[in-house]
């Protein structure tokens, strides 16, 4: 059948970029809001910058319903399970932001209790720096997710298939070693 | 009578220490005089509620003799006073008297000065961890514990696209 066969009414595309299409324009993120920044994303997704109108408003307080994971905020150490355990309740397919500079690398709280960074330990696509980032940085990393999807996306999800590895900074750092290595030595020289 | 007066006369020799700063009214006690202080301060003298419980960690501290100070703060919610008791324990073992049966308010403060700096509260009916995990060891806010850890903030597995 050739080209000019075909009535206006119909058009022709890949299932891939279909799929991806109806995804990338119908995010429901699941806020995983633990400090500021979740004034900020809460203030995204209200009448002044109306996160609505790129079809990304559904906030869903259940996991089961979500398909975006906004982190915002510092995860401490007893919120990481918790946080691991929503993602993994998140189906398929399923994307995650990192927003601001706690949750991206843990910001100036460099302590005992706060992770330095969330992508050690759960997959992240898309980073939002700021202090908090503003409303229109959210939703420009959102814009830029939309678009990755857009263009990376399949319909059986075969691009997250390849992603074994994990992606983010070794879960511990350099001097965090040498301080667990003295801490055992401790334990070793007391006993 | 003030309320200085009235411990005076009453805990004659049990070696307490006054001073104040401006409004800061305070009263350093030995250990084994606090428990029976802070009773006179809530029976006798009305000091109803139990604004906070501290500690202060003076490890390596210039001039200081004791390991650790343990600070409470009482409020008389009728007249307003104010009075900061402050009392030393030691290692090996610190140990305070638990003051649950005074104040309700103690419950909570008591098990936070526990988690945060290893001070134990003899007679408290649920001394546990508040805020850091059960399976925490370490007490986070004395001196020679190390400002980030000894790696317990990265102890988790990580999860890839493959874990679903």
């Amino acid at each position: 059948m050739a080209m000019k066969d075909v009535p206006d009414n119909i058009f022709m595309t890949t299932l891939d970029a279909a799929a991806s299409w109806a995804r990338s324009n119908s995010l429901w993120p699941m806020p995983f809001a633990t400090a500021c920044c979740g004034i900020e994303l809460m203030a995204t997704a209200s009448s002044r910058f109306d996160l609505a109108r790129f079809g990304a408003e559904v906030m869903r307080f259940s996991p089961r319903q979500c398909d975006l994971m906004i982190v915002a905020g510092r995860v401490v150490m007893k919120m990481l399970p918790v946080l691991q355990r929503i993602w993994l309740q998140m189906p398929e397919p399923k994307w995650c932001i990192s927003m601001g500079a706690c949750a991206c690398t843990g910001g100036v709280f460099d302590t005992y209790a706060v992770v330095q960074g969330v992508d050690r330990f759960i997959p992240v696509d898309l980073y939002v720096p700021g202090c908090p980032p503003r409303p229109e940085q959210l939703m420009a990393g959102i814009i830029a997710l939309q678009d990755k999807i857009k263009h990376g996306g399949t319909l059986n999800g075969t691009e997250f298939a390849k992603r074994t590895q994990p992606m983010g900074p070794t879960p511990y750092d350099l001097d965090e070693l040498i301080r667990i290595r003295e801490a055992n030595e401790q334990l070793v020289s007391l006993n | 009578m003030s309320t200085e007066d009235a411990l005076k006369s009453k805990f004659a020799d049990a070696g307490l220490a006054f001073s104040q700063f401006r409004d800061n009214r305070r009263i350093v006690v030995p250990a084994q005089s606090l428990q029976p202080l802070l009773a006179c301060l809530k029976q006798d003298l009305g000091f109803d509620f139990l604004a906070e419980i501290t500690a202060v960690d003076y490890l390596e501290y210039e001039g200081a003799t004791d390991r650790f100070g343990v600070v409470y703060v009482v409020v008389n919610t009728k007249t307003g006073e104010r009075l900061v008791i402050k009392t030393f324990v030691n290692d090996p073992d610190p140990v305070l008297p638990s003051m649950c049966s005074l104040w309700k308010a103690a419950d909570w403060l008591e098990r936070e000065v526990y988690d945060m700096f290893g001070i134990k509260f003899s007679g408290h009916p649920d001394l546990r961890r508040i805020l850091t995990p059960d399976e925490f060891s370490a007490y986070p806010l004395r001196k020679d514990y190390p400002l980030k850890g000894r790696g317990e903030r990265h102890n988790f597995p990580v999860i890839t696209r493959a874990d679903g």
